[in-house]
């Protein structure tokens, strides 16, 4: 850990050597947005609340409140628990500078839940080269989170995240923008759920049992995405992008998204995406192991399993007509659904019976909404 | 690739921009740059949304990082 913070300085100190060129604070708006969340037996919806106010013509704040109340009975909880309701509360500060043309960009988040608190802090900054064509960008960020345990007061255990990014922006012809971005993550601490269990098999009736996960207390994570947009003649946009990703615990995984961006008179813009990911499972990750502590690192969440998802996204964005208010510019209604559909290769559905590591492989859809308002002002 | 060789991939990227930003002639003009006032190619339009559904694939896939978002604790563990 010492070692990655050491190559964070010496990015910084580059960094800071840059000439001063071009940048843009973010636009002054206000966004109240309603979510939801709905797939696999968990609902989660709440507000999030997005203020950004420039002042000073070099400096922009923002704040950001967002809930999520969760209603869980996933196919974890039924086969091992009890449905459970939570909410979580999260809320976050950020701060923009320019000096010259140079942004740099602070950011604080803050998140609690009943059994987990996260904080974030996050430093980014980005210097556009080359006649403002290109634009490079360095981030990091210092997570520190804690992870209790609803049932035992006496459980504590911390989190240490580090984030590292890098991103370049690049106008290539008079319609094509393409982006590059790298990350790495790396974690130190109780990375896996206090309540989830593995399934081992055993002499019982039903023919296996089960333990708590065991996870390892180190995980570094790489990263890297590319994208390209383009304006087409009849004023209309597609985007495309591929994530490559893999990670210290075996996990590689695959992201394609492809968009278009069709608007419509001068009020509306319709929005359609599809997205497909895949992702291997972690080495040490299994359905249903042998026996009991049959590894020193055990898991059985479906999220480190072997699966597939696709999502399907349609938006729509109307700019309402003037409202009046002497404050507000201009203010839009937005409203975007994704249905993804999650397809699992070794994680098996127990509720539905059969011989122990013969049930039928679990899948599920979910549907995402996201209903807001933007004013900008 | 390991840490200490993004490291010097990073700083070598760095180097070869400070070495060749002040003599690169612009190949697309600022009155060509239209396009990308359009709001249409704004890559973060609605950063409030984006910033959601990333969330929901951080919480819902084993894949992180490289979306452009701070990342942070979502507490989906």
């Amino acid at each position: 850990m010492r070692r990655l913070g050491l190559s964070a300085l010496t990015l910084f100190a580059l960094v800071a050597a840059l000439p001063a060129r071009g940048a843009v604070l973010p636009d002054d708006r206000a966004d109240v947005l309603y979510h939801r969340y709905d797939g696999g037996g968990v609902t989660i919806d709440g507000p999030s609340l997005l203020v950004r106010k420039k002042f000073a013509e070099k400096y922009s704040v923002s704040a950001n409140y967002y809930v999520d109340m969760v209603s869980s009975a996933s196919i974890d909880v039924m086969t091992t628990a009890s449905p459970y309701k939570e909410q979580r509360t999260q809320g976050s500060l950020g701060f923009d500078m320019l000096n010259g043309k140079t942004q740099y960009s602070l950011n604080y988040t803050y998140s609690d839940e009943n059994d987990y608190t996260a904080n974030t802090a996050s430093f980014d900054l980005s210097q556009d080269l080359f006649g403002d064509l290109t634009t490079v960008s360095f981030g990091y960020s210092q997570g520190w989170d804690e992870v209790r345990k609803r049932d035992d007061k006496a459980f504590s255990e911390n989190v240490d995240r580090r984030n590292y990014r890098f991103g370049l922006s690049q106008i290539v012809t008079p319609q094509l923008m393409m982006g590059l971005n790298y990350e790495v993550v790396t974690d130190e601490g109780f990375l896996n759920n206090p309540y989830r269990s593995v399934r081992f098999r055993d002499d019982s009736a039903r023919g296996y049992g089960y333990q708590l996960e065991v996870y390892p207390r180190t995980r570094t994570s790489n990263a890297v995405a590319l994208d390209a947009r383009y304006f087409l003649k009849y004023r209309a946009a597609i985007h495309g992008e591929y994530r490559y990703y893999t990670d210290t615990w075996g996990i590689d995984a695959n992201t394609v998204q492809l968009g278009y961006t069709q608007p419509w008179r001068k009020q509306w813009i319709f929005e359609i995406g599809y997205r497909w990911y895949d992702q291997s499972a972690a080495d040490f990750y299994s359905d249903l192991f042998p026996r009991a502590d049959a590894q020193n690192f055990l898991a059985r969440d479906k999220e480190l399993s072997t699966f597939t998802s696709q999502m399907l996204s349609l938006g729509a964005t109307y700019q309402l007509p003037p409202l009046g208010w002497k404050f507000i510019e201009r203010s839009t209604v937005n409203l975007f659904y994704d249905r993804a559909h999650y397809d699992y290769s070794d994680f098996r559905d127990v509720r539905k019976g059969g011989a122990p590591g013969t049930e039928p492989l679990y899948q599920y859809d979910a549907d995402v909404f996201r209903l807001f308002v933007s004013g900008w002002f | 690739m390991t840490l200490r060789g993004i490291d010097r991939a990073c700083a070598a990227a760095v180097l070869l921009a400070l070495a060749g930003c002040a003599n690169v002639e612009p190949w697309v003009k600022p009155y060509e740059r239209q396009n990308f006032a359009d709001i249409i190619m704004a890559p973060d339009r609605n950063p409030v949304a984006t910033a959601y559904i990333d969330h929901v694939y951080e919480a819902r896939e084993g894949a992180r990082g490289a979306s452009g978002s701070h990342g942070g604790g979502c507490g989906c563990n």
